[in-house]
């Protein structure tokens, strides 16, 4: 079962309208409608706020402003990770970013708040706020150290030496924009009081971070606080935390004893939620002619808000990724007053190899090596800064099956030199690795008398197949087919998870699923054996098989629901948990990650420098996959946003006023359909038995860790323009091209 | 959004009679006007819906012209076999923008009113002549990567987003317009448009209360049409810079020529000098980078768009190599 291609089991639900999301929930009374009003500047105070003309709009019921918002909770950074910190919104008058929420407007209809909300006057004392990251840079400090305790720089050897001695050498910078998660269901909550509690209905990623910021933040007793998240249209980071919109309404409901239902349109996603910070990041390699790397450093610098620190851990991958004595990392952030960065879709990699697998492009290109063959010639053995094994790592076997049935060796080692009429053709690769991670989650299994069982954790699916994952996983556990098994998801009262995010959703979920089932057949065969009316009484269970619903011992059988029945009616139920990995001796012990080879090729317009991609492959090494359909969705989503990394998206800020200017689909560019043509994905077989019971890893990241980088030296392998600002548009490459004759 | 009051228009004078009216506006598709207006950048106080008017027709004129009424789909004259086949131009141009479901739902009439997507005209907490009239022009020194290199002016620097517009401009156009007061009058699409010049806002010639019923192609010249647009993606995108060409060769020179870039400023930009230099002389490269040189020669740059000139240039001999190649 585990591993199958099982359709999603709530697809049917989805494409039939019958999945319900957050803002479609109708609870109670008729709700309320919350719009929420962003500041005009980037820097400063509001000095004034004069709601008259709004409070005499058609149904009106409340303008909240910092004025009259309740008094709220601070954050908190004793608390470990800052989904479940307080996120207090409307609670002084200063301003920290352009966009940052002055008012919610709540009306009788969305419309009316809406209308509403542009008749709240606000007077500013603007302040100059600083928003150039290229000028700042001479203000760059260094964090005191990443997520996790993780240091925020490292050093090994004596890098410098090492680049001195070295024959050939890369010493380049590169730039990586504002970069945006954008879900297509976007943040969007239903807030209905009841009594002393409050029910929020909720798009977010973890559901025991929501509940936690939303009580540190009302300061109520999280027990008050019931959230439900159902489904998910999409977090990719922006949901892992709740953010103003559900402070928000909650604020509005409490206030008002009404439910209060707010969303955010997509201009003010732009402008509230989820940026990847923009980075500058120096790469240095030195190697010897053979191509083996003597020296490694990465030096990364990305902007901060001033007001808020977020640190991407973008050198981290870099780490662990080649063998090289000596080697460097660092981080440093630029304090702006621009929106706070948040974490992205593989927060780190995705930046970090975007860059450092270009940059060992450009070192293959001058040492005359293939790129496949110079990556795999600094394949370490052990992890080179920590000195601990891999887990299970086959980046090799990546690089080279990849290369095999990409038809890499047609690949032409000289740029420029491929056409295909007026197209420039060129072929690029890039390794791929994400860090895999474990984190504390439980999940319950009931069977029933009926024999069905019923899984529920707080876990969410956002989007990503966790029910069908986890019917799988259940239903394989209990031997049981998986139209017998209930996932249910998404709600405060279930036993707690650390939610999707970070990949690691699916190997913590699976794990506790899996020994949730392991405990309740061990109930199951506990109450047979020692019950008469079995027909497996006084059996010897350590050769029971389950399967089919039944349970059988040398060819005596009996149904799962049958001893249910008769043993307890009520149903028989067993928890399974995972803990925290720095609880988890292997995670010490080794070094477990997630591997792939990116392959892409590209059509670079001759006379345009238009980019189109024309094929992609990734080939990956994941562990052991729950389900192939699903498990490939994620990583062709992956591959395709690392091409959108490399070729499109870039939020650009508004030197004057600090905002988003691209603050829309139309402007923010993602790849459409036409942009993206044959893209496959292939999973090596795996299990890795350091990550977990089930030898799962997490896959949900691993896809865009790369990808980008494939494309960009595809680029350059095209047209001999080697793009280090990125993304790589038309008028970064349009100068490199020769004028063409005929 | 503003409320507004809604009329569906059962006749044509009297949907001009009620748009005359001050804060009244024409709706046809809505692709345009409703996004505009959910931001509250147009704030009509009522809204005369035209899209059901009977001017949806295709039509040959005795002269052999082709009239397409104002209301006829994107989508549907894209399709249509005449257009097709004697000025497929158009047809390339209006399959080039947009989507598919955008291009079933958006008029011919409300094609050539669309507004620039100019960032700051939508972002009303910046300034912007178009939008807010003496407010000032935040693109200038601004984020200006899309924005105009020929035409453009101190008071805006937009551009006209149109493809359709640019392909009607090298067929000679005419526009048919009805005003309140019933007179009818033919503008050249060359006169439709408007420069900035200090009144960005005003775009078009069109009065108050007056439609656009038709456009009139008269018969196509000679030569081989095509339609080249330049873009950050592969679909639903609008042109960096786009270009619309005929040409007609004899014996290896160029017997007729017409160019016109789009992307490139305020309104669709014919270009004559460009037009002098290809005519009459040899079909070779030489001869169309002297037309680009020419075409481009005044052309201004805001910095993150200085490439868009060259850009231009590149597409326009590229087209003219393809365009000649089968002419
Ligand atoms: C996401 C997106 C992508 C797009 N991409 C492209 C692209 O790549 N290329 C491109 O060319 N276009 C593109 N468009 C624009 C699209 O072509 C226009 O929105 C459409 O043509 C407008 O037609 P409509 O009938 O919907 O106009 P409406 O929105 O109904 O009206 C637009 C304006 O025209 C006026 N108007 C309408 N009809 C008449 C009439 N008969 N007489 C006088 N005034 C009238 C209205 O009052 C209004 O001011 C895109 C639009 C969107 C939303
Ligand atoms: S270019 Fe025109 S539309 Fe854009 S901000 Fe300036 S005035 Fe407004």
């Amino acid at each position: 079962m585990i591993g199958q291609a099982l359709n999603r089991v709530d697809g049917p639900l989805k494409v039939t309208g019958g999945a319900t999301y957050a803002y479609e929930f109708r609870d109670g009374d008729q709700p309320l409608y919350g719009f929420v009003v962003g500041a005009t500047i980037g820097r400063g105070r509001i000095t004034g706020i004069d709601t008259t003309r709004v409070e005499s709009s058609p149904g009106v019921h409340l303008v909240l402003t910092h004025q009259n918002a309740p008094a709220q909770g601070a954050r908190d950074l004793s608390v470990p990770f800052e989904y479940w910190r307080a996120y207090p919104t409307l609670s002084s008058p200063d301003v920290h970013h352009h966009g940052e929420p002055v008012a919610l407007v709540v009306a009788a209809t969305f419309e009316q708040a809406r209308t509403a909300a542009n008749l709240v006057d606000v007077e500013y004392a603007a302040e100059q706020g600083s928003y150039d990251f290229a000028a700042c840079q001479d203000q760059a400090y260094a964090p005191e150290s990443l997520i996790f305790g993780i240091p925020a720089d490292t050093a090994v050897g004596d890098v410098d030496a090492g680049l001195r001695t070295a024959e050939v050498q890369v010493d380049e910078w590169y730039t990586t924009p504002y970069e945006f998660s954008q879900p297509m269901e976007p943040p969007a909550c239903l807030v209905v009081p009841d009594g002393d509690d409050l029910v929020v209905y909720t798009s977010c990623q973890i559901v025991d971070a929501a509940r936690a910021s939303i009580a540190a933040t009302l300061e109520l007793d999280p027990e008050r606080v019931h959230v439900v998240t159902q489904y998910v249209g999409g977090g990719f980071g922006s949901k892992l935390r709740i953010h103003g919109e559900t402070i928000l309404a909650a604020m509005a409901a409490r206030a008002l004893q009404r439910p209060v239902k707010v969303a955010l349109t997509r201009q003010q996603m732009f402008s509230s939620v989820s940026v990847r910070p923009t980075s500058s990041q120096r790469v240095r390699l030195g190697a010897e002619r053979d191509g083996r790397l003597v020296a490694i450093a990465h030096e990364v610098t990305m902007h901060t808000n001033r007001h808020v620190e977020f640190i991407e851990p973008t050198a981290t991958a870099t780490r662990s990724l080649y063998a090289a004595p000596n080697r460097l990392t660092s981080t440093r952030l630029v304090p702006l007053d621009v929106l706070r960065g948040e974490d992205v879709r593989a927060p780190g990699e995705a930046p970090g190899l975007l860059v450092v697998e270009s940059a060992v492009d450009e070192l293959a290109h001058a040492l005359g090596m293939d790129p496949v063959e110079l990556r795999i010639r600094n394949e370490p053995t052990v992890d080179p800064e920590r000195g601990v094994p891999y887990s299970d790592r086959h980046l090799v076997e990546c690089l080279r099956d990849g290369a095999d049935r990409f038809g890499w060796e047609r690949r032409l080692p000289e740029p420029a030199r491929r056409r295909d009429g007026r197209w420039l053709v060129g072929y690029g690769v890039a390794a791929a690795i994400r860090v895999h991670l474990q984190g504390p989650t439980k999940a319950a299994v009931r069977l029933g008398p009926d024999g069905i069982a019923v899984v529920e954790s707080d876990m969410t699916d956002i989007g990503t197949g966790t029910y069908t994952i986890l019917t799988q996983v259940a239903a394989e556990g209990l031997g049981l087919p998986p139209d017998r098994v209930r996932v249910e998801l998404g709600r405060s009262e279930f036993p707690p998870s650390v939610g999707s995010g970070g990949s690691w959703g699916a190997g913590n979920s699976s794990t506790a699923v899996h020994h949730a089932c392991t405990a309740l057949r061990e109930k199951l065969l506990a109450a047979a054996s020692s019950d008469v009316r079995s027909p497996l009484h006084g059996l010897d269970t350590a050769g029971a098989v389950f399967s089919g619903g039944s349970v059988s011992i040398d060819g005596a059988s009996e149904a799962l629901g049958e001893i249910v029945t008769r043993n307890c009616p009520e149903g028989l139920e067993a928890e399974g948990e995972t803990v925290l990995l720095t609880e988890e001796p292997n995670y010490g012990a080794y070094a477990i990650h997630t591997y792939g080879a990116h392959f892409a090729e590209v059509g670079v317009d001759a006379d345009t420098a238009e980019i189109r991609l024309r094929r992609m492959l990734g080939v990956f090494s994941v562990g052991r996959v729950l389900n192939a359909k699903t498990a490939r969705s994620q990583l062709i989503g992956g591959m395709i946003w690392g091409v959108s990394q490399a070729l499109a998206e870039e939020g650009v800020v508004d030197m004057r006023s600090g905002g988003f200017v691209n603050r829309d689909l139309a402007q923010y560019l993602v790849p459409v359909h036409a942009d993206i043509p044959e893209i496959d994905a292939v999973m090596l077989d795996g299990f890795d038995d350091k990550a977990n019971v089930l030898g799962v890893k997490g896959l949900g990241e691993l896809g865009i860790c790369g990808a980008g980088a494939a494309v960009a030296n595809a680029v350059f392998n095209a047209t001999g323009v080697r793009v280090r600002d990125f993304p790589i548009t038309i008028e970064k490459v349009l100068p490199g091209l020769p004028l063409t004759e005929v | 959004m503003r409320p507004f009051t809604y009329e569906r228009a059962t006749d044509v004078p009297g949907a001009c009679a009620a748009a005359s009216r001050p804060g009244a506006t024409f709706i046809s598709g809505g692709t345009n006007l409703l996004d505009l207006m959910k931001l509250e950048i147009e704030r009509p106080s009522h809204l005369v819906d035209i899209s059901r008017l009977p001017l949806a027709d295709v039509d040959e004129l005795q002269d052999g012209a082709l009239r397409i009424g104002a209301q006829a789909a994107n989508s549907d004259v894209a399709a249509d076999p005449r257009v097709r086949t004697r000025y497929p131009v158009l047809s390339q141009a209006l399959v080039a923008g947009a989507s598919g479901q955008l291009r079933n739902k958006a008029s011919v009439g409300g094609n050539l009113v669309q507004r620039t997507r100019c960032p700051y005209f939508y972002d009303t907490a910046a300034g912007c002549n178009k939008r807010d009239p003496g407010s000032g022009c935040s693109a200038i020194g601004g984020f200006n990567r899309i924005h105009a290199v020929l035409g453009a002016s101190d008071s805006c620097i937009a551009t006209n987003p149109s493809d359709m517009a640019v392909a009607m401009s090298v067929l000679d156009a005419q526009i048919e317009l009805l005003d309140a007061d019933r007179s009818v009058r033919r503008v050249d699409i060359a006169d439709f448009h408007r420069l900035p010049g200090d009144t960005p806002h005003v775009e078009t010639v069109l009065r108050p209360g007056e439609m656009i019923t038709a456009v009139i192609l008269p018969p196509p010249p000679p030569g081989r049409q095509l339609y080249r647009k330049v873009r950050d993606r592969a679909s639903y995108e609008f042109a960096l810079v786009s270009v619309a060409a005929i040409v007609a060769t004899d014996r290896g020179t160029i017997s007729s020529a017409r160019v016109a870039f789009g992307g490139v400023a305020h309104k669709p930009w014919r270009s004559a000098d460009a037009e002098a230099a290809l005519t009459g002389r040899p079909a070779t490269m030489a001869t169309y980078r002297a037309a680009a040189e020419t075409a481009m020669r005044d052309a201004v740059g805001q910095g993150q768009n200085d490439f868009k000139i060259d850009l231009a240039r590149r597409t326009l001999c590229r087209t003219l190599v393809q365009a000649a190649q089968a002419s």
